[in-house]
Protein backbone atom coordinates (compact mmCIF):
# COMPACT_ATOMS: atom_id res chain seq x y z
CA UNK A 1 0.00 0.00 0.00
CA UNK A 2 1.54 3.25 -1.16
CA UNK A 3 1.11 6.73 0.31
CA UNK A 4 2.45 9.96 -1.15
CA UNK A 5 3.58 12.49 1.42
CA UNK A 6 3.83 16.18 0.46
CA UNK A 7 5.92 18.44 2.67
CA UNK A 8 5.42 22.18 2.69
CA UNK A 9 7.61 25.07 3.78
CA UNK A 10 10.47 24.26 6.07
CA UNK A 11 9.26 20.69 6.60
CA UNK A 12 10.69 19.91 3.17
CA UNK A 13 14.06 21.10 4.39
CA UNK A 14 13.89 18.75 7.35
CA UNK A 15 13.25 15.72 5.16
CA UNK A 16 15.38 17.00 2.29
CA UNK A 17 12.53 16.51 -0.13
CA UNK A 18 9.14 18.03 -1.00
CA UNK A 19 7.71 14.62 -1.65
CA UNK A 20 8.17 11.18 -0.11
CA UNK A 21 6.69 7.83 -0.92
CA UNK A 22 5.84 5.54 1.98
CA UNK A 23 4.92 1.88 1.88
CA UNK A 24 2.56 -0.05 4.12
CA UNK A 25 1.14 2.68 6.37
CA UNK A 26 -2.42 1.76 7.38
CA UNK A 27 -3.17 5.06 9.06
CA UNK A 28 -1.76 8.54 9.66
CA UNK A 29 -0.48 7.64 13.14
CA UNK A 30 1.67 4.84 11.70
CA UNK A 31 2.91 7.08 8.92
CA UNK A 32 3.80 9.94 11.24
CA UNK A 33 5.58 7.73 13.75
CA UNK A 34 7.82 6.38 10.98
CA UNK A 35 8.49 9.91 9.72
CA UNK A 36 9.21 11.18 13.23
CA UNK A 37 11.64 8.37 13.84
CA UNK A 38 13.38 9.04 10.55
CA UNK A 39 13.39 12.82 11.00
CA UNK A 40 13.39 13.66 14.74
CA UNK A 41 13.24 17.42 14.04
CA UNK A 42 9.90 16.84 12.32
CA UNK A 43 8.49 15.51 15.59
CA UNK A 44 9.19 18.86 17.22
CA UNK A 45 7.72 20.87 14.36
CA UNK A 46 4.23 22.30 14.19
CA UNK A 47 2.12 21.30 11.22
CA UNK A 48 -1.39 20.41 10.18
CA UNK A 49 -2.07 17.07 8.48
CA UNK A 50 -4.32 16.74 5.44
CA UNK A 51 -5.38 13.46 3.84
CA UNK A 52 -6.47 13.76 0.23
CA UNK A 53 -6.75 17.54 0.61
CA UNK A 54 -8.83 17.44 3.76
CA UNK A 55 -7.45 18.55 7.08
CA UNK A 56 -7.73 15.85 9.73
CA UNK A 57 -7.54 15.78 13.48
CA UNK A 58 -6.62 12.61 15.31
CA UNK A 59 -5.81 9.39 13.50
CA UNK A 60 -7.24 8.55 10.06
CA UNK A 61 -7.11 5.41 7.96
CA UNK A 62 -5.18 5.75 4.74
CA UNK A 63 -6.84 4.21 1.72
CA UNK A 64 -4.60 2.95 -1.11
CA UNK A 65 -2.79 5.78 -2.95
CA UNK A 66 -3.65 8.44 -0.39
CA UNK A 67 -1.88 11.76 -0.49
CA UNK A 68 -0.88 13.08 2.90
CA UNK A 69 0.15 16.73 3.14
CA UNK A 70 2.01 18.23 6.10
CA UNK A 71 1.61 22.01 6.22
CA UNK A 72 3.48 24.20 8.71
CA UNK A 73 2.33 27.66 9.79
CA UNK A 74 4.03 30.63 8.10
CA UNK A 75 4.41 33.93 9.84
CA UNK A 76 6.02 36.13 7.19
CA UNK A 77 4.29 39.05 5.58
CA UNK B 1 -24.30 55.72 1.36
CA UNK B 2 -24.02 55.89 -2.42
CA UNK B 3 -20.96 57.84 -3.42
CA UNK B 4 -20.24 59.58 -6.68
CA UNK B 5 -18.49 56.94 -8.79
CA UNK B 6 -16.11 57.81 -11.59
CA UNK B 7 -17.18 55.62 -14.49
CA UNK B 8 -14.03 56.27 -16.41
CA UNK B 9 -11.71 55.24 -13.57
CA UNK B 10 -13.45 51.90 -13.04
CA UNK B 11 -14.72 51.36 -16.59
CA UNK B 12 -12.58 48.29 -17.32
CA UNK B 13 -13.90 46.36 -14.36
CA UNK B 14 -17.44 47.72 -14.55
CA UNK B 15 -17.88 46.28 -18.06
CA UNK B 16 -17.14 42.79 -16.71
CA UNK B 17 -20.09 40.42 -16.84
CA UNK B 18 -21.76 40.31 -13.43
CA UNK B 19 -19.85 43.33 -12.12
CA UNK B 20 -21.34 46.61 -13.36
CA UNK B 21 -22.52 49.57 -11.35
CA UNK B 22 -23.86 47.35 -8.61
CA UNK B 23 -20.54 45.71 -7.72
CA UNK B 24 -18.75 49.04 -8.03
CA UNK B 25 -21.27 50.52 -5.60
CA UNK B 26 -20.64 47.63 -3.18
CA UNK B 27 -16.91 48.37 -3.31
CA UNK B 28 -17.56 52.08 -2.71
CA UNK B 29 -19.69 51.26 0.34
CA UNK B 30 -17.19 48.81 1.81
CA UNK B 31 -14.53 49.44 4.43
CA UNK B 32 -11.39 47.32 4.80
CA UNK B 33 -8.70 47.41 7.47
CA UNK B 34 -5.27 46.29 6.27
CA UNK B 35 -3.02 45.43 9.21
CA UNK B 36 0.63 45.54 8.19
CA UNK B 37 1.74 47.64 5.22
CA UNK B 38 4.56 45.27 4.35
CA UNK B 39 5.19 42.72 1.61
CA UNK B 40 1.57 41.54 1.61
CA UNK B 41 -0.01 44.83 2.65
CA UNK B 42 1.51 46.82 -0.23
CA UNK B 43 -0.11 44.90 -3.11
CA UNK B 44 -3.35 44.44 -1.15
CA UNK B 45 -3.55 48.19 -0.62
CA UNK B 46 -2.64 49.09 -4.17
CA UNK B 47 -5.31 46.88 -5.69
CA UNK B 48 -8.05 47.71 -3.18
CA UNK B 49 -7.40 51.42 -3.56
CA UNK B 50 -7.27 51.15 -7.34
CA UNK B 51 -10.47 49.07 -7.41
CA UNK B 52 -12.35 51.75 -5.47
CA UNK B 53 -12.98 50.28 -2.01
CA UNK B 54 -14.65 53.25 -0.31
CA UNK B 55 -12.74 53.39 2.98
CA UNK B 56 -9.41 51.75 3.75
CA UNK B 57 -7.57 51.72 7.09
CA UNK B 58 -3.83 51.03 7.18
CA UNK B 59 -2.40 50.01 10.56
CA UNK B 60 1.38 49.82 10.86
CA UNK B 61 3.68 51.32 13.47
CA UNK B 62 6.92 50.38 11.68
CA UNK B 63 9.05 52.60 9.53
CA UNK B 64 10.43 51.83 6.08
CA UNK B 65 13.90 50.30 5.97
CA UNK B 66 16.19 49.55 3.04
CA UNK B 67 15.77 45.77 3.36
CA UNK B 68 11.97 46.19 2.92
CA UNK B 69 12.20 47.68 -0.56
CA UNK B 70 12.75 44.48 -2.56
CA UNK B 71 9.19 43.42 -1.75
CA UNK B 72 7.30 46.38 -0.27
CA UNK B 73 6.75 48.03 -3.60
CA UNK B 74 4.74 51.05 -2.44
CA UNK B 75 7.82 52.59 -0.87
CA UNK B 76 10.71 54.51 -2.39
CA UNK B 77 14.32 54.69 -1.23
CA UNK B 78 13.66 58.26 -0.07
CA UNK B 79 10.97 56.90 2.34
CA UNK B 80 13.48 55.10 4.55
CA UNK B 81 12.82 55.98 8.19
CA UNK B 82 9.24 57.19 7.57
CA UNK B 83 6.19 55.50 9.07
CA UNK B 84 4.75 52.89 6.71
CA UNK B 85 1.04 53.60 7.29
CA UNK B 86 1.42 57.32 6.66
CA UNK B 87 3.76 56.92 3.71
CA UNK B 88 1.48 54.33 2.11
CA UNK B 89 -1.58 56.55 2.70
CA UNK B 90 0.15 59.49 1.06
CA UNK B 91 1.07 57.48 -2.02
CA UNK B 92 -2.31 55.75 -2.27
CA UNK B 93 -4.25 59.03 -2.08
CA UNK B 94 -2.44 60.11 -5.20
CA UNK B 95 -3.41 56.82 -6.85
CA UNK B 96 -7.09 57.31 -6.00
CA UNK B 97 -8.25 60.57 -4.39
CA UNK B 98 -11.89 59.49 -4.61
CA UNK B 99 -11.77 57.16 -1.61
CA UNK B 100 -11.07 57.64 2.10
CA UNK B 101 -7.73 56.37 3.40
CA UNK B 102 -7.12 56.28 7.14
CA UNK B 103 -3.55 55.65 8.29
CA UNK B 104 -3.12 54.33 11.84
CA UNK B 105 0.56 54.87 12.58
CA UNK B 106 0.79 52.44 15.47
CA UNK B 107 1.17 48.73 15.93
CA UNK B 108 -2.01 46.93 16.89
CA UNK B 109 -2.15 45.52 20.41
CA UNK B 110 -4.73 43.75 22.52
CA UNK B 111 -5.49 47.18 24.00
CA UNK B 112 -6.32 49.03 20.75
CA UNK B 113 -7.25 46.31 18.26
CA UNK B 114 -10.94 45.83 19.09
CA UNK B 115 -11.62 49.52 18.80
CA UNK B 116 -9.70 49.84 15.52
CA UNK B 117 -11.42 46.78 14.02
CA UNK B 118 -14.90 47.93 15.05
CA UNK B 119 -14.81 50.68 12.43
CA UNK B 120 -14.32 48.30 9.47
CA UNK B 121 -16.25 45.50 7.68
CA UNK B 122 -13.34 43.32 6.61
CA UNK B 123 -9.88 42.76 8.08
CA UNK B 124 -6.79 41.85 6.04
CA UNK B 125 -3.89 40.25 7.90
CA UNK B 126 -0.57 41.21 6.34
CA UNK B 127 1.50 41.05 9.52
CA UNK B 128 4.80 39.28 10.02
CA UNK B 129 4.61 37.51 13.40
CA UNK B 130 2.50 34.89 15.14
CA UNK B 131 1.65 36.99 18.18
CA UNK B 132 -0.17 39.55 16.02
CA UNK B 133 -1.71 36.91 13.74
CA UNK B 134 -3.35 35.05 16.65
CA UNK B 135 -4.42 38.35 18.16
CA UNK B 136 -6.07 39.46 14.88
CA UNK B 137 -7.76 36.08 14.45
CA UNK B 138 -9.21 36.13 17.95
CA UNK B 139 -10.33 39.75 17.61
CA UNK B 140 -12.14 38.97 14.34
CA UNK B 141 -13.93 36.00 15.93
CA UNK B 142 -14.90 38.13 18.92
CA UNK B 143 -16.12 41.02 16.73
CA UNK B 144 -17.73 38.88 13.97
CA UNK B 145 -15.48 40.28 11.25
CA UNK B 146 -14.40 38.49 8.10
CA UNK B 147 -10.62 37.96 8.08
CA UNK B 148 -8.70 37.61 4.85
CA UNK B 149 -5.47 35.92 5.86
CA UNK B 150 -2.18 35.36 4.05
CA UNK B 151 1.36 34.51 5.10
CA UNK B 152 4.61 33.80 3.28
CA UNK B 153 7.89 32.04 3.89
CA UNK B 154 10.79 31.81 1.46
CA UNK B 155 9.13 30.60 -1.77
CA UNK B 156 5.72 29.61 -0.43
CA UNK B 157 2.56 31.40 0.59
CA UNK B 158 -0.81 30.62 2.19
CA UNK B 159 -4.16 32.34 1.67
CA UNK B 160 -7.53 31.77 3.37
CA UNK B 161 -10.71 33.54 4.42
CA UNK B 162 -11.57 33.05 8.10
CA UNK B 163 -14.69 33.63 10.14
CA UNK B 164 -16.98 34.13 7.14
CA UNK B 165 -20.71 34.11 7.98
CA UNK B 166 -22.34 30.84 6.91
CA UNK B 167 -25.96 29.80 6.93
CA UNK B 168 -25.57 26.67 9.05
CA UNK B 169 -22.69 27.02 11.46
CA UNK B 170 -22.69 30.75 12.09
CA UNK B 171 -19.09 31.32 11.07
CA UNK B 172 -16.61 29.44 8.92
CA UNK B 173 -13.36 28.04 10.29
CA UNK B 174 -10.66 30.35 11.62
CA UNK B 175 -6.89 30.28 12.03
CA UNK B 176 -7.12 28.37 15.30
CA UNK B 177 -8.92 25.51 13.56
CA UNK B 178 -5.75 25.09 11.54
CA UNK B 179 -3.17 25.81 14.22
CA UNK B 180 -4.92 25.90 17.61
CA UNK B 181 -1.94 27.10 19.63
CA UNK B 182 0.78 29.52 18.55
CA UNK B 183 4.23 28.08 17.94
CA UNK B 184 7.13 29.69 19.73
CA UNK B 185 8.37 32.74 17.88
CA UNK B 186 11.71 30.98 17.48
CA UNK B 187 10.20 27.74 16.26
CA UNK B 188 9.24 29.10 12.85
CA UNK B 189 11.39 31.60 11.02
CA UNK B 190 9.98 34.93 9.84
CA UNK B 191 11.00 36.77 6.65
CA UNK B 192 13.94 38.44 8.36
CA UNK B 193 15.39 35.07 9.37
CA UNK B 194 14.13 32.77 6.63
CA UNK B 195 14.27 35.16 3.70
CA UNK B 196 11.57 35.67 1.11
CA UNK B 197 11.62 36.15 -2.65
CA UNK B 198 10.30 39.66 -3.32
CA UNK B 199 7.70 38.76 -5.90
CA UNK B 200 6.06 36.11 -3.67
CA UNK B 201 4.20 38.48 -1.32
CA UNK B 202 3.26 40.36 -4.52
CA UNK B 203 1.52 37.23 -5.82
CA UNK B 204 0.04 36.17 -2.48
CA UNK B 205 -1.02 39.73 -1.57
CA UNK B 206 -2.74 40.03 -4.96
CA UNK B 207 -4.63 36.81 -4.22
CA UNK B 208 -5.62 38.28 -0.87
CA UNK B 209 -6.91 41.47 -2.58
CA UNK B 210 -8.81 39.27 -5.04
CA UNK B 211 -10.54 37.45 -2.16
CA UNK B 212 -11.43 40.77 -0.52
CA UNK B 213 -13.05 42.02 -3.74
CA UNK B 214 -14.97 38.73 -4.08
CA UNK B 215 -16.15 38.93 -0.45
CA UNK B 216 -17.41 42.49 -0.99
CA UNK B 217 -19.10 41.88 -4.34
CA UNK B 218 -20.27 38.31 -3.72
CA UNK B 219 -18.64 37.18 -6.95
CA UNK B 220 -16.97 33.84 -7.56
CA UNK B 221 -15.92 31.14 -5.12
CA UNK B 222 -14.28 32.12 -1.88
CA UNK B 223 -11.44 30.46 0.01
CA UNK B 224 -13.81 29.82 2.89
CA UNK B 225 -13.02 26.64 4.88
CA UNK B 226 -10.02 26.21 2.61
CA UNK B 227 -6.33 26.94 2.84
CA UNK B 228 -4.59 27.63 -0.44
CA UNK B 229 -0.84 27.26 -0.72
CA UNK B 230 1.30 28.43 -3.60
CA UNK B 231 4.89 27.53 -4.35
CA UNK B 232 6.69 30.13 -6.45
CA UNK B 233 9.41 27.67 -7.50
CA UNK B 234 7.19 24.86 -8.75
CA UNK B 235 4.11 26.99 -9.60
CA UNK B 236 2.06 24.43 -7.69
CA UNK B 237 -1.18 25.40 -6.02
CA UNK B 238 -2.50 23.09 -3.33
CA UNK B 239 -5.79 23.58 -1.53
CA UNK B 240 -6.77 21.88 1.70
CA UNK B 241 -10.27 21.79 3.17
CA UNK B 242 -10.44 23.06 6.75
CA UNK B 243 -13.23 22.25 9.18
CA UNK B 244 -14.22 24.31 12.19
CA UNK B 245 -13.51 22.36 15.38
CA UNK B 246 -15.57 22.66 18.51
CA UNK B 247 -12.60 22.70 20.87
CA UNK B 248 -11.13 25.70 19.03
CA UNK B 249 -13.76 28.11 20.35
CA UNK B 250 -12.61 27.83 23.93
CA UNK B 251 -9.08 28.92 23.00
CA UNK B 252 -10.40 32.32 21.96
CA UNK B 253 -11.15 35.00 24.57
CA UNK B 254 -14.91 35.19 25.02
CA UNK B 255 -15.20 38.84 26.00
CA UNK B 256 -13.54 42.12 25.13
CA UNK B 257 -12.21 42.33 28.69
CA UNK B 258 -10.63 38.86 28.45
CA UNK B 259 -9.16 39.71 25.06
CA UNK B 260 -7.60 42.91 26.32
CA UNK B 261 -5.98 41.01 29.16
CA UNK B 262 -4.46 38.38 26.89
CA UNK B 263 -0.73 38.77 26.43
CA UNK B 264 -0.26 37.46 22.88
CA UNK B 265 3.45 38.11 22.81
CA UNK B 266 3.86 35.91 25.85
CA UNK B 267 1.60 33.18 24.47
CA UNK B 268 3.76 32.95 21.40
CA UNK B 269 7.03 32.99 23.24
CA UNK B 270 6.10 30.60 26.00
CA UNK B 271 5.87 27.24 24.21
CA UNK B 272 9.47 27.50 23.13
CA UNK B 273 10.82 28.91 26.35
CA UNK B 274 8.91 26.95 28.97
CA UNK B 275 8.81 23.22 28.41
CA UNK B 276 9.78 19.77 29.57
CA UNK B 277 13.05 18.34 28.37
CA UNK B 278 14.10 14.71 28.34
CA UNK B 279 17.16 13.24 30.05
CA UNK B 280 19.28 13.37 26.90
CA UNK B 281 18.56 17.07 26.29
CA UNK B 282 19.19 17.79 29.94
CA UNK B 283 22.49 15.96 29.78
CA UNK B 284 23.54 18.07 26.78
CA UNK B 285 22.61 21.25 28.62
CA UNK B 286 24.61 20.18 31.68
CA UNK B 287 27.65 19.55 29.51
CA UNK B 288 27.29 22.86 27.69
CA UNK B 289 27.15 24.71 31.02
CA UNK B 290 25.85 28.24 31.61
CA UNK B 291 22.59 27.02 33.12
CA UNK B 292 21.03 27.30 36.54
CA UNK B 293 19.78 23.97 37.86
CA UNK B 294 17.38 23.76 40.77
CA UNK B 295 16.56 20.59 42.72
CA UNK B 296 13.07 21.12 44.17
CA UNK B 297 13.03 17.86 46.20
CA UNK B 298 13.05 17.85 49.99
CA UNK B 299 16.57 18.03 51.36
CA UNK B 300 16.60 14.42 52.62
CA UNK B 301 15.50 12.82 49.36
CA UNK B 302 17.75 10.33 47.61
CA UNK B 303 19.52 9.75 45.29
CA UNK B 304 21.98 12.50 46.06
CA UNK B 305 23.19 14.48 43.09
CA UNK B 306 26.87 15.41 43.00
CA UNK B 307 27.50 15.18 39.27
CA UNK B 308 26.75 18.85 38.59
CA UNK B 309 26.34 22.09 40.52
CA UNK B 310 22.81 22.98 41.49
CA UNK B 311 20.63 24.81 43.95
CA UNK B 312 18.52 22.92 46.49
CA UNK B 313 15.19 24.66 47.07
CA UNK B 314 12.27 22.37 48.07
CA UNK B 315 9.09 23.19 46.12
CA UNK B 316 7.29 24.59 49.17
CA UNK B 317 10.12 27.04 49.74
CA UNK B 318 10.46 28.11 46.14
CA UNK B 319 7.80 30.79 46.51
CA UNK B 320 9.61 32.53 49.31
CA UNK B 321 13.18 31.81 48.26
CA UNK B 322 15.27 34.61 46.91
CA UNK B 323 16.48 33.24 43.60
CA UNK B 324 19.85 34.34 42.39
CA UNK B 325 19.68 32.96 38.90
CA UNK B 326 22.61 33.99 36.77
CA UNK B 327 21.91 32.29 33.47
CA UNK B 328 19.24 32.61 30.79
CA UNK B 329 18.41 28.92 30.98
CA UNK B 330 16.94 27.39 34.11
CA UNK B 331 16.22 23.69 34.61
CA UNK B 332 14.21 22.45 37.56
CA UNK B 333 14.13 18.81 38.55
CA UNK B 334 12.62 16.57 41.23
CA UNK B 335 12.36 12.83 41.71
CA UNK B 336 9.97 11.90 38.90
CA UNK B 337 9.21 15.14 37.08
CA UNK B 338 5.86 16.03 38.67
CA UNK B 339 6.85 18.61 41.27
CA UNK B 340 9.31 20.19 38.86
CA UNK B 341 6.40 20.84 36.47
CA UNK B 342 4.75 22.93 39.18
CA UNK B 343 8.06 24.65 39.85
CA UNK B 344 8.46 25.40 36.14
CA UNK B 345 4.97 26.89 36.00
CA UNK B 346 5.65 29.02 39.05
CA UNK B 347 8.99 30.25 37.73
CA UNK B 348 7.57 31.06 34.32
CA UNK B 349 4.91 33.20 36.00
CA UNK B 350 7.57 34.95 38.04
CA UNK B 351 10.18 35.38 35.34
CA UNK B 352 8.00 35.83 32.25
CA UNK B 353 9.88 35.48 29.00
CA UNK B 354 13.18 36.71 30.33
CA UNK B 355 14.50 33.17 30.71
CA UNK B 356 14.17 29.72 29.18
CA UNK B 357 12.67 27.50 31.83
CA UNK B 358 12.71 23.72 31.57
CA UNK B 359 11.52 20.85 33.70
CA UNK B 360 13.39 17.54 33.59
CA UNK B 361 10.96 14.90 32.34
CA UNK B 362 10.97 11.75 34.48
CA UNK B 363 12.99 13.57 37.11
CA UNK B 364 16.48 12.78 38.36
CA UNK B 365 15.64 9.06 38.17
CA UNK B 366 15.32 9.33 34.39
CA UNK B 367 18.62 11.15 34.12
CA UNK B 368 20.48 8.65 36.35
CA UNK B 369 19.09 5.83 34.23
CA UNK B 370 20.11 7.65 31.07
CA UNK B 371 23.67 8.05 32.38
CA UNK B 372 23.92 4.33 33.16
CA UNK B 373 22.71 3.22 29.76
CA UNK B 374 24.42 5.68 27.46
Amino acid sequence: MKTRVLLFGQLAEITGSKELEMEGCADTAALLSILHEQFPVLAQSKYVVAVNQEMISGNKNLPENSIVALLPPFSGG
Amino acid sequence: MQKEISYERYQRQMILPGFGEHAQGQLADASVLVIGAGGLGCPVLQYLVAAGVGRIGIADGDSVSLSNLHRQVLFHTSDIGKNKAETAADRLRRLNPEIVIQPIAENVSSRNLLEIISAFDIVVDGTDNFATRYMINDACVLMNKVLVYAAVSRFEGQVAIFNYPTAQAGRSSNYRDLFPEPPGENEILNCADAGVIGVLPGIIGSMQANEVIKVITGMGELLVNQLLTFNAMTNQLYTVKITAKQETAQLIPQTAAAFEKTDYAWLCASPSTVNEIDARTFNNLVQKGNIDIVDVRELHEMPAVDEFQHYRIPLAELKTAYLQLKNDTVVVFCQSGKRSLLAMKFLSEQLGTTKRIHSLQGGIIAWKTFCQTK
